[in-house]
């Protein structure tokens, strides 16, 4: 009975969204195929613990969402004439789960959630309810806004990709890369979001795990795309250290790491995604951000000096990919390369404007005039790196590094 | 457009910290103040004093505090400039108070004069 219960909550984990994909791409309706699964997980989390779990979960799945689906298309009377489709889609798909070769329409649907016409901000909430079957719940509290406003950002989501007729397809080879591309920042997105209010926050959603899980998915599903290698590469390198970014609850930055903390499996994860990435010969942001993380890691690991290489990826990343946080975080790398000077100076470039309440900034300028021995200037830096700060150990750790001035 | 943040925790626990720990507190505020200040976001903010200092009136009756039918009260708000709801509760997270006790955000009424 247990085991039917969790044959249910596999199924769910492992089929969720390639069952969504595939009946939204027929649809094209996202949310009528969302609310045909749910119905029919209910179902089975009723019925297998009594009848015990069939042998092809995602068939009896199917034809379980199949009526509701069909219930709903008849109700939607403008939408009558794609019943027949919806009929024939879902006969097909009981037909091939049955034979195992169920085709997987997950990227298509990934494509879809980072589709140019979809609010940036929620392609990664999109992402993560249709392809993983998060709660909106569970969503909301990663990124900091209500369960209410986020089920109406996705909701409204929904309807545009279904009233705009946004066509489930991979995009051509013209439109590949930049699409891909858009794909990979809403998985990173998810990733962060995970990194920034996870840590034991109250109600916190941690969503690194999910981020991996994503990367992966694309991994396999666009084999040939550097970056999804480099950004899976960069996640794990990451991921790897994050039972050491903690001590006591306070932060504890990588030079102070126990490195005997840090998970070896993932760290070789991501070797072999970024060494795969590199025999591509296509470089990216995602691919020298997992350089950076592997330089650090290896540096920490064998006691070479690998911070001046460092520096060299971080004016690499600048190049290709200009962003506020890259330098910042070149800026924090020629700090650890001893060069304070160079550090302030990288820091005083960029546009006053732009970083009046960036965190990072503030805590990098801090650590530089501390190693300039400017001490009056770093303690006001420290002041308002500390008051950017959203969690309890990262003011902490300033407030500690304030007082050793 | 401006928000209200009204701090909630519980009074006591606060009052029965070691002056050290007070005094953190009081610095991690001042720490957010600033940011909020450099960031041209703040309008206004001030801790309060506990509530058994405070009176409830309604209609002819005064209430002394404490307040106790509550296991938080409020002890402090700032008022914030943010240009929309999403970015006030991104300054609400900075707020060190989000961390111990929870903070209610609010849009005030722009009333014309």
């Amino acid at each position: 009975m247990i085991d039917a219960r969790r044959t249910a909550e596999e199924t769910a984990r492992a089929s969720y969204g390639r069952l969504l994909a595939y009946l939204a791409a027929r649809t094209r309706d996202i949310a009528a195929a969302e609310d045909a699964l749910a119905e029919a997980f209910a179902a089975a989390l009723s019925h297998w613990p009594l009848t015990g779990a069939p042998a092809s979960p995602e068939a009896w799945l199917l034809t379980a969402a199949r009526r509701k689906l069909i219930d709903n298309a008849r109700r939607a009377a403008t939408r009558r004439d794609a019943e027949p489709d919806i009929v024939r889609a879902i006969d097909e798909a009981e037909a091939m789960s049955r034979e195992d070769r169920f085709v997987d329409d997950r990227l298509k649907l990934l494509f879809i959630c980072a589709h140019p016409a979809i609010d940036f901000g929620v392609r990664t909430p999109l992402m993560l309810q249709t392809v993983l079957g998060l709660d909106a719940a569970r969503i909301a509290s990663a990124f900091l806004v209500s369960p209410a406003t986020m089920s109406q950002r996705l909701v409204r989501a929904k309807r545009k990709i279904a009233e705009a007729r946004i066509s489930f397809e991979t995009p051509d080879a013209d439109d590949l890369a930049p699409r891909a591309e858009a794909v990979l920042g809403a998985i990173y997105a998810a990733f962060g979001a995970g990194y920034d209010v996870g840590d034991g926050a109250e109600g916190g959603g941690d969503l690194a795990d999910e981020a991996m899980f994503l990367a992966r998915l694309v991994t396999d599903l666009l084999p040939d795309d550097s970056e999804a290698l480099g950004l899976l590469a960069l996640m794990s390198y990451v991921e790897a250290r994050r039972d050491a970014r903690r001590a006591g609850g306070a932060y504890v930055p990588i030079d102070d790491q126990d490195t005997s903390l840090w998970n070896a499996r993932l760290i070789e994860a991501g070797d072999d995604a970024l060494g795969k990435a590199a025999r591509l010969r296509a470089p990216g942001r995602y691919q020298i951000e997992a350089a950076i993380q592997s330089a650090h890691i290896s540096g920490r690991l064998s006691g070479e000096d690998t911070r001046a290489a460092t520096v060299r990826l971080y004016d690499r990343l600048v190049r290709i990919a200009p962003s506020i946080g890259a330098e910042i975080a070149r800026a924090a790398a020629l700090l650890r390369a001893d060069e304070p000077c160079a550090a302030l100076a990288a820091l005083d470039s960029i546009d006053a404007a732009r970083i009046t309440d960036h965190q990072p900034y503030w805590a990098t300028r801090a650590h530089a005039l501390a190693a300039l021995r400017r001490c009056a200037a770093a303690a006001e830096a420290f002041d308002r790196a500390i008051g950017l700060s959203s969690e309890t150990a990262t003011r902490a750790f300033l407030q500690q590094q304030k007082r050793a001035l | 457009m401006r928000y209200m943040f009204m701090l909630y925790d519980d009074e006591n626990a606060f009052h029965a910290m070691s002056e050290a720990e007070q005094m953190k507190i009081v610095g991690e505020h001042m720490a957010f103040s600033r940011a909020l200040r450099d960031a041209a976001a703040m309008v206004d903010g001030a801790p309060l004093d506990h509530s058994r200092a405070g009176r409830r009136i309604r209609g002819d009756k005064i209430e002394d505090g404490p307040f106790t039918d509550s296991k938080e009260q409020i002890g402090g708000y700032y008022v914030v400039e943010a240009k929309d709801l999403d970015a006030a509760l991104d300054w609400a997270a900075r707020c060190p108070s989000a961390s111990y006790g929870r903070i209610e955000v609010r849009p005030v009424w722009n009333i014309p004069e």
